[in-house]
């Protein structure tokens, strides 16, 4: 990252990405641990080494936008601004969660904050981001439809299908593909002939954007270019940010057992962890270490909050079993 | 009252739904035809104009997806698939997620979106442009499946479907379009999930739905010469289905063949037949008759589709073997 790039958003602005990333990072370790103790027992698909990604589109969102995700959205709902404590509850299966202990990790829902879901099935929430930019087209509103996806969601039939029909339609959707190279165990390069992702848009003829997605600063201002043109009925776009992911596909594990490979780039991209890269620009900048150590310790706190809550919250009643199969 | 065919009345009901909700749209394959959904679709693009009644790409699941994406965002939908077997490209947004998204999420949003699958089968069109999927869609929680047999219901169903505020499914049969029946001119909703007694009788019931209604009522008309009383009932929704009105019947008759244009093999008759034999059995003077497909693909060939659809002589056929049973046993009583 440049330091040109980190000068050019708002010392406020950085401070708050930081936060956010930060937020993520410790909430997904406690989770990481609570998962290697047994706590936990929902399918947990951390988002550790891609913080920037979430927090840089998200910072860059109106309140209104809706944001659509997937198995491995805890950093999606939390830069949107989804509550930290009904998430942890969530988690936990307990029914002060967000998806009232129905979802588990993988299916969180925020609708105060656009999050009408996130769910497991690869590349599903694509086609519905689509509806929801089409909605917000026919009701004329300025709404944008914000889609997080892996490298992965763009092999499935859903993610050509949807480029295809946003842009025909101009929709206000932004794509936001989050290459982490790997879909569960296998390497982007034994899955498609090229890496060459963010290409995809200029079939559809949209613009289609490669960038560092361990930059929340880039992040921010590609999503904020991309947005601007959504919004004013310019249709889609196409973010590859390009990342990755620290832990394994799932669970807590360094994900080491897929072999040296992994371990050798897990050293490379450690180097270019986004928190470390943001926490320098806000130095460079002045900000103190007292600033660092604030944002943590209340972090910590407001997580130690959210589990032991978690822990004495009610499970949901088993005579509810059959409650909402229809709304 | 003035008649309209099936066809027509589904237009009324997305001429009428489209008038009276600004959060109506339509969106399917061939919606800008003028021959590719029949006249149920006719001319609407020109009345309510092409950004709500949207032709697409062919891409079943990006536009069912979609349907889907925009109901959760607070529009009201309807999805039109022209062929059902088309829409097995859309199984994933439908069954993976329009279904289960109340559950997922305890129940904090619904998804008001009506899918709308069309049967055409016959005329040699073959196995992949006649299935009759509904057993399919029974299966899963979390969605709700009609089937109108007459134009009254096709309207009324059609208008219940779009109020619901839960995944439906409206399934409406091509060899249905030129049937004529009354249908009011007002708005109105068909019940999803009540049944219809079409003929009252004693002797046996006859359960049935959509096109094949027609087979089992002429059925009935023959049975009736034959001295034999067949009362027949409309599901008209096949999920929920009316268990009370079935259970009623049969317990009234002791007999029932249930009549149902998919296959029979884990189709819709099979769920009834186990329903009532679990819960009313008591009530049986013989064995369960089933009228449907036979566990194989549509044929091409007009000679094999004879052969392949069942009529109302099935129907007969399946009336007799259980009456013969009754009189062996009446003819051991009176001896």
């Amino acid at each position: 990252m440049s330091s040109t790039a980190m000068r050019s958003v708002s010392t406020t602005l950085l401070r708050q990405m930081y936060r956010t990333m930060v937020r993520i990072r410790l909430t997904e370790e406690r989770i990481a641990t609570l998962v290697e103790h047994g706590d936990i027992k929902t399918p947990c698909h951390l988002c550790i080494g891609q913080e920037a990604i979430a927090t840089g589109v998200c910072a860059a969102l109106q309140k209104e936008d809706y944001v659509w995700g997937g198995h491995r959205s805890h950093g999606h709902y939390l830069a949107r601004g989804g509550d930290l404590t009904k998430l942890v509850a969530e988690v936990f299966g307990r029914v002060t969660g967000c998806s009232k202990g129905r979802g588990g990790s993988m299916h969180l829902f925020a609708s105060n904050v656009g999050i009408l879901g996130t769910v497991p099935i690869v590349a599903a929430t694509i086609p519905l981001a689509v509806g929801a930019g089409l909605a917000s087209k026919m009701r004329k509103e300025a709404r944008v439809s914000v889609v997080f996806f892996g490298d992965g969601a763009a092999e499935e039939g859903h993610f050509h299908e949807s480029l295809n029909l946003a842009a025909l339609h101009r929709l206000p959707v932004l794509f936001v593909c989050e290459n982490n190279f790997y879909a569960s165990h296998l390497p982007l390069l034994e899955r498609r002939p090229a890496d060459t992702l963010y290409r995809m848009a200029e079939a559809y003829g949209i613009p289609g954007v490669r960038l560092d997605g361990n930059d929340a600063v880039e992040v921010y201002g590609r999503a904020r270019t991309a947005l601007a043109r959504a919004r004013d009925g310019s249709g889609p776009a196409l973010l590859e940010c390009r990342t990755y992911r620290w832990r394994g596909h799932v669970g807590a594990s360094w994900d080491q057992d897929v072999g040296t490979k992994r371990r050798d780039e897990l050293k490379g991209w450690q180097a270019k962890d986004p928190i470390r890269r943001a926490r320098k620009a806000l130095t460079a900048l002045g900000v103190g270490s007292e600033f660092f150590a604030a944002v943590e310790h209340d972090i910590l706190a407001e997580i130690d909050e959210a589990v032991v809550l978690a822990r004495h919250a009610p499970a949901p009643s088993a005579s509810d079993l059959l409650r909402h199969v229809f709304a | 009252m003035r008649s309209l065919t099936y066809a027509h009345a589904i237009r009324e009901a997305f001429q009428q739904l489209l008038a009276s909700d600004p959060r109506v749209f339509v969106i399917g394959q061939g919606l800008w035809s003028p021959w590719y959904v029949g006249a149920s679709m006719q001319d609407l693009d020109l009345e309510f104009g092409r950004d709500r009644v949207i032709d697409t790409p062919v891409s079943e699941n990006a536009t069912t997806g979609a349907a889907i994406g925009a109901a959760l965002a607070g529009m009201r939908p309807i999805v039109v698939h022209p062929r059902m077997d088309f829409m097995l490209l859309a199984a994933d947004p439908i069954v993976n997620q329009a279904a289960n998204w109340s559950y997922m999420f305890g129940g904090q949003i619904g998804v008001p979106v009506v899918i709308r699958s069309i049967i055409n089968r016959g005329g040699e069109q073959g196995a992949q442009h006649s299935q009759a999927l509904q057993a399919f869609f029974t299966h899963v929680p979390g969605i709700k499946v009609v089937m109108p047999a007459n134009p009254y219901d096709a309207k009324g169903l059609l208008i219940a479907a779009v109020r619901d505020g839960n995944p439906v499914m409206f399934i409406d049969d091509r060899w249905l379009y030129d049937s004529v029946g009354e249908v009011p001119a007002e708005m109105y909703a068909v019940p999803i999930g009540l049944g219809a007694v079409r003929r009252v009788g004693s002797d046996l019931t006859i359960v049935a739905s959509s096109w094949i209604l027609g087979q089992a009522l002429a059925a009935a008309e023959t049975l009736d010469r034959r001295g034999v009383s067949a009362e027949v009932i409309d599901l008209r929704s096949i999920k929920p289905w009316d268990r009370g009105l079935v259970f009623n019947s049969v317990r009234k008759t002791g007999r029932l063949i249930i009549a149902d244009g998919g296959w029979t093999t884990g189709g819709v008759s099979a769920e009834i037949a186990a329903t009532v034999a679990c819960e009313a059995f008591d009530c049986l003077k013989g064995p369960i008759q089933r009228v449907a497909l036979p566990d194989a693909p549509a044929p091409t060939s007009q000679a094999l589709e004879r052969a392949y659809y069942p009529t109302a002589a099935h129907i007969i056929m399946a009336a007799e073997r259980i009456l013969a049973g009754a009189r062996v046993l009446a003819a051991v009583q009176v001896t």
